[in-house]
């Protein structure tokens, strides 16, 4: 307290920093780098998609950029983002210094940007094309160098993953300040957990999988090669085992992020917190035992197509109760619609849709007919954009005073989530009836009767593509220019509002005093103004030192 | 007050349930149905549209209710009311979906048993049982014991167990980069195209040469992969006279959206005059092929 914090400089950005929150930062700003990457793949896709024929990109390049658009998405940018607010908000939210390993959580980092390198670096040799599953046979005779450079970089990543997850479940579980039992902790926390334990257990089992493919493409081994012996419906359970449950390793955190940005905007606590809590660990607990819905026209036999369909309906029940819970936060709430609750809201609204038609495509004869269709690509990007992005830049505009000190301009924001809202619409409602009608996807050439609406889906993508432009001039003109933020604008209950904006250097002035719960909010507001509140409670921290 | 409100609430229920239930089945969404087993699966899409609908209007509802109704006065600085949860009401929306999606489970179990999905097993060992005589007596449940005996087990799917026997028109099908190969067994027949007659099963035995493929007709509404070194099949009966997309839905390569062909589904008379053409126009052999299939 007697000398003056010291704040980060810019060079520490770029620096092997063990601090939690330039990781994070670092995280963020390396993933927004790898979205304009992937979202740049997408568009070029959509100008070939324009037309029925191939004639933007040739039919093996168009190959290539649909393989690296979906693994720089997964892989490089809703992973390593989800990684960014669990490393800058964990020890904030905790009331902790820093994370429980900070040079192992600097490690994480630092195999990111190489590895993101070198798998860009893959179209000097001919980028993978046998998209981001990979797929042996085809994995094995579609470019060796192209292939081994997606299976390295994704071994590379996936070890990132991992440190990242014990280091998120070791600081939750044992760094807690002491008046903060499990059940008070952040939701926010929770779905950090249920994150983590799904990549632990998840993770390794893709390596294996990648490693033997591995050996097939380079040594001529024949584990899943059927030209051998091999057989590829097993490389399908391996890759499956974990790319089931990276689905929920992308969207629970941002789960976590509605259920802290709901509850402050709209003023209310979060209703069913306990529910909220559970049905993380019930999805993460199901989401492993669900990988061979991605199988049923595979070579899979009929009990056990029946088997996936059950688990993977029931998951819709705990996912279910977080959406209803969420709808009861904003029911009767004072709503401040600022760019954070709006992007919140089109979370909801968008991750719906996403979920109605994850039930349809877990029935097996209606996945039999939709299966490897734009239905299933409407599907995902409903959940994985419409869920997970929408749940991203609700985090930035939340949190991105509490990172900058800086406010955002709540107008660009608006402008922003508006041309995204009807950007992202138009661009993947449309695949819904074409898939259902007959169009598969991964393909460069199409049947011309769907060219009418192919069109009005790239011209949604372009939309997409320019809503971008509010978001970067608002960051960077609010980086430099925007207002000073207070450490509390939102007047929000959990910890990471009780330290300065941005936080000084190992968090807190003082240990942090957990006067209320983290949605206590409207208790008691007869007597006591909410911002008096926070303000008598700063001021007595203060004072006490 | 709360008279009114539960009127209210009654009426949107109701108009709600009224526009999911019609736009459950007028959604147009899918293409013709070629098959009684694809209107087997619409049925369940349509019900399937039914609940989507209803829950998307519900819920949706919610959030532009909330959006117009409960958006924060200028200045005003007070908080909601501390509503922490409501047992009854999460318990409600607990059971409502476990409900759901349990007659969904079951729907489209019955729906995929129809389609003939639980069986190809045991459909194929009947095929067997048909060629080789020995296995005939065998006990038509003890698939483990057919399966050790040498024979593959069959992936996808085979016939239905409620249409009455009938001898399906057997295609074997190969799928290479980037075309299907179509080999009628009976007549020696090969073909780059899919020529079926119509109300007659159909029992297609995939086999696959280098990648993966699936075979995807979207007017029957199924799919099956096509997988290198296991065999696979998939059993229809068309019902509707016509030319349908034959799709591969596996991405098998550069020119995997290229790789398509038709399935003609004929009239008795018409099917009968296309055989004719096509084994004059094959090899000579064809005669003995035919001699074999009788045997």
């Amino acid at each position: 307290m007697e000398q003056v914090h010291p704040q980060r400089k810019w060079q520490d950005y770029f620096s092997f920093s063990t601090d939690h929150k330039v990781i994070g930062v670092q995280y963020l700003v390396t993933a927004f780098f790898f979205y304009f990457v992937g979202g740049a793949l997408a568009e070029a896709m959509r100008v070939e998609l324009s037309t029925p024929d191939p004639d933007f990109v040739q039919p093996e390049f168009y190959n290539q950029l649909m393989t690296m658009h979906g693994s720089i998405m997964l892989f490089l940018w809703i992973l390593p983002a989800g990684a960014a607010f669990a490393n800058y908000l964990i020890p904030l939210m905790i009331g902790a210094e820093d994370m429980a390993f900070p040079r192992l959580n600097a490690v994480a980092f630092w195999i990111i940007p190489p590895g993101g390198i070198f798998f860009l670096s893959s179209f000097f040799v001919g980028a993978p094309q046998a998209g981001w599953t990979s797929y042996p046979p085809l994995s094995l005779v579609s470019g060796q160098w192209g292939e081994e450079i997606w299976i390295l970089s994704v071994l590379l990543l996936g070890t990132s993953s991992i440190l990242g997850a014990i280091n998120f479940v070791t600081t939750i579980l044992r760094m807690r300040i002491p008046d903060m039992d499990i059940h008070s902790m952040p939701l926010f926390c929770w779905s950090m957990l249920a994150t983590s334990a799904l990549i632990l257990l998840g993770t390794p089992v893709l390596a294996a999988a990648l490693i033997l493919l591995s050996f097939d493409l380079i040594a001529g081994t024949a584990f899943f090669n059927p030209a051998g012996g091999g057989d590829p419906i097993v490389y399908q359970h391996m890759f499956w085992f974990y790319s089931h449950p990276a689905v929920y390793i992308m969207v629970l955190p941002f789960f976590g992020v509605i259920s802290e940005v709901l509850p402050v905007h709209a003023r209310k606590p979060i209703f069913g917190y306990r529910a909220i809590a559970y049905s993380s660990l019930a999805i993460s607990f199901l989401g492993l035992i669900v990988w061979a819905h991605h199988m049923f026209t595979s070579g899979t036999p009929g009990w056990l197509r029946m088997f996936f369909m059950a688990t993977t309906m029931i998951i819709a029940v705990p996912t279910g109760i977080k959406v209803f819970s969420w709808c009861a936060t904003l029911w009767g709430g004072k709503l401040n619609l600022n760019s954070a609750l709006l992007f919140g809201i089109g979370f909801l609204s968008s991750f719906l849709i996403g979920g109605l038609s994850g039930v349809m495509v877990a029935s097996v004869p209606f996945d039999i007919h939709v299966h490897d269709t734009y239905f299933v690509v409407a599907h995902f990007h409903y959940v994985l954009f419409g869920g997970a992005v929408f749940g991203l830049f609700a985090a930035v505009y939340h949190w991105f005073p509490k990172m900058s000190g800086k406010m955002v301009n709540e107008t660009l924001g608006r402008i922003h989530f508006v041309m995204t809202f009807i950007g992202f619409n138009l661009t993947f409602l449309p695949m819904h009836p074409l898939g259902l009608q007959g169009m598969n996807r991964r393909i460069a050439l199409y049947d011309p009767k769907f060219q009418a609406l192919n069109e009005l889906v790239s011209i949604g993508s372009y939309l997409l593509a320019l809503s971008t432009f509010p978001f970067i001039i608002n960051i960077v003109w609010s980086v430099f220019k925007g207002k000073p933020a207070p450490r509390n604008p939102w007047r929000a209950l959990t910890l990471e509002w009780q330290t300065a904006s941005p936080p000084i250097i190992e968090n807190f002035e003082e240990e942090p005093v957990l006067w209320a719960g983290p949605y206590d909010y409207g208790i008691d507001t007869e007597s006591i103004d909410g911002d008096e509140e926070v303000e008598d409670m700063l001021a007595e921290v203060a004072g006490n030192t | 007050m709360k008279i009114p409100s539960n009127i209210v609430t009654l009426i949107a229920g109701i108009t709600l349930t009224l526009i999911s239930l019609w736009y459950g089945q007028n959604h147009g969404l899918m293409p013709i149905a070629a098959s009684a087993e694809a209107a087997e699966v619409d049925g369940l899409f349509n019900l399937m549209m039914t609940i989507a609908t209803g829950l998307f209007l519900l819920v949706e509802g919610v959030i532009i209710y909330s959006v117009i109704k409960f958006r924060r006065k200028e200045g005003d600085t007070t908080d909601g009311p501390p509503i922490e949860g409501n047992v009854p009401l999460e318990i409600v929306w607990t059971a409502i979906p476990t409900v759901i999606v349990f007659i969904l489970a079951i729907y489209s179990f019955e729906v995929y048993n129809t389609l003939g999905g639980l069986d190809p097993m045991a459909s194929h060992d009947h095929l067997a049982s048909h060629n080789h005589h020995e296995m005939v007596a065998m006990d038509e449940g003890n698939s483990q014991l057919i399966a050790m005996n040498g024979e593959k087990v069959a992936l996808g799917l085979g016939q239905s167990p409620y249409l009455e026997e009938s001898s399906p028109l057997n295609v074997n099908v190969n799928g290479i980069q980037y075309a299907w190969i179509f080999t009628y067994p009976d007549t020696g027949i090969v073909s780059g195209e899919l020529h079926v007659p119509v109300d007659r099963p159909v029992q297609l035995n995939m086999s696959g040469g280098d990648v993966l493929h699936a075979f995807w007709l979207p007017e029957f509404r199924i799919k099956q992969d096509v997988i290198p070194g296991r065999e696979s099949q998939l059993t229809f009966t068309p019902t509707k006279v016509g030319q349908y997309p034959v799709i591969c839905a596996e991405l098998c390569g550069a020119y995997h959206g290229g790789m398509k062909t038709t399935l003609t589904v004929h009239s008795a008379e018409d099917y009968q005059q296309w055989l004719q053409d096509n084994t004059i126009a094959q090899t000579p052999n064809s005669e003995q092929l035919a001699v074999n299939s009788e045997q």
